[in-house]
């Protein structure tokens, strides 16, 4: 009698609020499982969609493979160059994470110093603004000049475009607090350290998250740039061989890892992120809030 | 010693009979009478673009120990600030705070304290949250977790310990920063504004809890509020304030007895205190009537 999914008809006089309930209820597990189901079934259907387009359209126009190769033959190159693709790709992780780790270092307690000494603030954000106005790619020849061809120039350059969103997030995430909150740990009778520690850093860590999701993606970036302009190893490296070549599907190939790799390190960083701060977990609506 | 403040006392003499009834834990007792907290002859001047704001200005009052003393005056006649004042969280432009008779220099510690907003820690549960008064204070954890859970209990929000505060709604949020401003058993409780965010039901309800809760433990309330009926409902002595800059305008007394019930805000005592400050606020201009 009760079909979930449909408003219930006709016969509501003989229809009891429990049944009411269970229908309800049911209506919206349902609801709710199939938005879950829609997230992941629609993207990969388009992403489908545009391959088969893609390898139909090459193959129908006859597009020249140097142009644009149809992604089975990406496929098979991705396939034949897996390792290649493995070793460069993990030179490049390392380049990434250090760069990044690198920005969490220097760039919080950097955002530390600027929020707890105005002073300080106001001598060195000019100099962090425009040092984020120049263009990075012009400084990584200078620091090829200095560094060499290894790791480290790689690693400074990702550093170098990845930490100014985490010294900002952060300074604003550590300012950017209720008055009511610091005047009652005041009168609480917490110290400054403990405010800082049980309040001012906890209330931070969305916005220093934000910085760091935003950096990790710009770190991808500078250790790319590193590699191009002076490597002998790294996906960016490979990219630059491959176009080097005419080998398209390579690059298409490498172009893939790249992505790849920035998804995977994005999401470690929301993994993170969900680790430090609970409450994301139980961000869950809840039916009953206004009920009191 | 504290100033006396040039009380203006109500006169009531139809009902001299239950002047007799009411607060019977400070009308016999003369060393009850002592001032608790004092506050004397406080000024407060904020600097701003278009010249000096006065806040308060020549504010002066004191409570006995116990005592429930409530403030109302429009928007921006400084109450807020003298609240804050007497927390010892802002410092008068002059003017001196003392409680017992030492002066306060600092924020006091001791207080509780509620503000218009809850100001919870979203990170925390509620439980976590009222307990974060008993991390500062130090208190032995076993007892304070337990003083949580009796406190919460009380205003209704047994088994809503592990919630978190975006889960609550706005009367029960409120009842949590209630709860953290009570655990480690106060003294004094300030209150500015707390529920004037509210709904008119939950704040009713709220009133009650507060009432409850003040008679069992008689701590002494400084309350601040916008509502008249809230003040006389709740209230020993309302202080009324004129507008910008604050001044104190009256000091009534409220003789309806205790406990109250919302009942009796519908009696033609209640209505007569209602009435006095009411006509102030429109012989101020305050209130227009058009």
């Amino acid at each position: 009698m009760i079909d979930a999914g449909k408003p219930m008809a006709r016969e509501s006089a003989s229809v009891s609020i429990e049944e009411i309930e269970t229908h309800v209820q049911r209506n919206l597990a349902q609801r709710e499982w199939r938005e879950r189901l829609a997230g992941i079934v629609y993207p990969i259907g388009v992403v489908l969609a545009v391959l088969v387009l893609w390898e139909v359209g090459t193959r129908a126009l006859a597009i020249p493979g140097f142009l644009l190769p149809p992604p089975s033959i990406i496929a098979r190159s991705m396939m034949a160059n897996a390792s290649l693709l493995l070793v460069h790709g993990w030179v490049t992780t390392v380049e990434i994470v250090l760069g990044f780790l690198l920005s969490i270092v220097i760039g919080v307690p950097l955002a530390l110093a600027i929020f707890l000494w105005p002073p300080f603030a106001r001598s060195i954000l000019p100099l962090l603004v425009s040092s984020q106005a120049m263009p990075k790619v012009a400084v990584a020849p200078l620091l090829l000049v200095w560094f060499g061809f290894g790791l480290l120039p790689k690693v400074l350059i990702a550093f170098l475009i990845a930490f100014f969103p985490i010294v900002i997030n952060t300074a604003v995430g550590l300012a950017s607090i209720e008055q009511e909150k610091i005047d009652l740990a005041r009168s609480m009778g917490f110290g400054p350290l403990a405010t800082f520690v049980k309040i001012r850093l906890p209330n931070a860590l969305p916005a220093i998250f934000g910085g760091l999701k935003i950096s990790i993606t710009l770190a991808v970036v500078g250790a790319v740039v590193g590699e191009f302009v002076g490597g002998d190893a790294g996906l960016g490296y490979l990219l630059m061989v491959a176009n080097g070549s005419m080998d398209t599907a390579l690059l298409f190939a490498g172009l893939i890892a790249l992505t790849v790799l920035g998804v995977v390190l994005y999401l470690l960083v929301e993994i993170a992120e969900s680790l430090a701060i609970p409450r994301h977990i139980h961000s869950g609506g809840s039916g009953a809030r206004e009920s009191m | 010693m504290c100033f006396q403040l040039p009380r203006l006392q109500r006169v009531l003499p139809a009902e001299s009979e239950m002047d007799a009834r009411v607060r019977p834990g400070t009308s016999a007792s003369s060393a009850d009478d002592r001032p608790y907290l004092c506050l004397h002859g406080l000024s407060k001047v904020y600097p701003s673009r278009d010249g000096p704001v006065r806040a308060l200005d020549q504010v002066s009052l004191s409570e006995t120990r116990g005592e429930f003393l409530s403030i109302v005056g429009p928007s921006g006649c400084g109450k807020s600030t003298l609240l804050m004042i007497a927390a010892g969280l802002r410092s008068p432009s002059s003017g001196t705070v003392t409680v017992d008779g030492s002066p306060v220099l600092g924020a006091r510690t001791d207080i509780g304290i509620v503000f218009q907003t809850p100001a919870l820690l979203e990170w925390r549960t509620t439980l976590g949250n009222v307990m974060l008064q008993a991390e500062a204070k130090r208190l032995p954890r076993t007892a304070a977790d337990r003083r949580a859970h009796e406190l919460l209990a009380s205003v209704g929000l047994a088994g809503f310990e592990s919630k978190y505060p975006h889960e609550l709604s706005g009367g029960m949020r409120q009842r949590v920063s209630l709860c953290r401003a009570l655990i480690h058993d106060p003294p004094q409780l300030l209150m500015d504004e707390p529920f004037g965010a509210l709904d008119a039901l939950t704040r009713d309800q709220l009133n009650l809890d507060l009432q409850k809760i003040w008679s069992e433990r008689r701590m002494t309330v400084l309350f601040i509020t916008h509502s008249i009926s809230e003040a006389v409902f709740l209230s020993d002595r309302v202080m009324v304030m004129s507008p910008r800059p604050g001044r104190v305008d009256r000091m009534i007394d409220i003789t309806l007895p205790r406990p109250r019930t919302l009942v009796m805000r519908e009696t033609p005592e209640f209505a007569r205190f209602s009435r006095e400050i009411l006509d102030l606020f429109l012989a101020r201009g305050v209130l227009r009537e058009h």
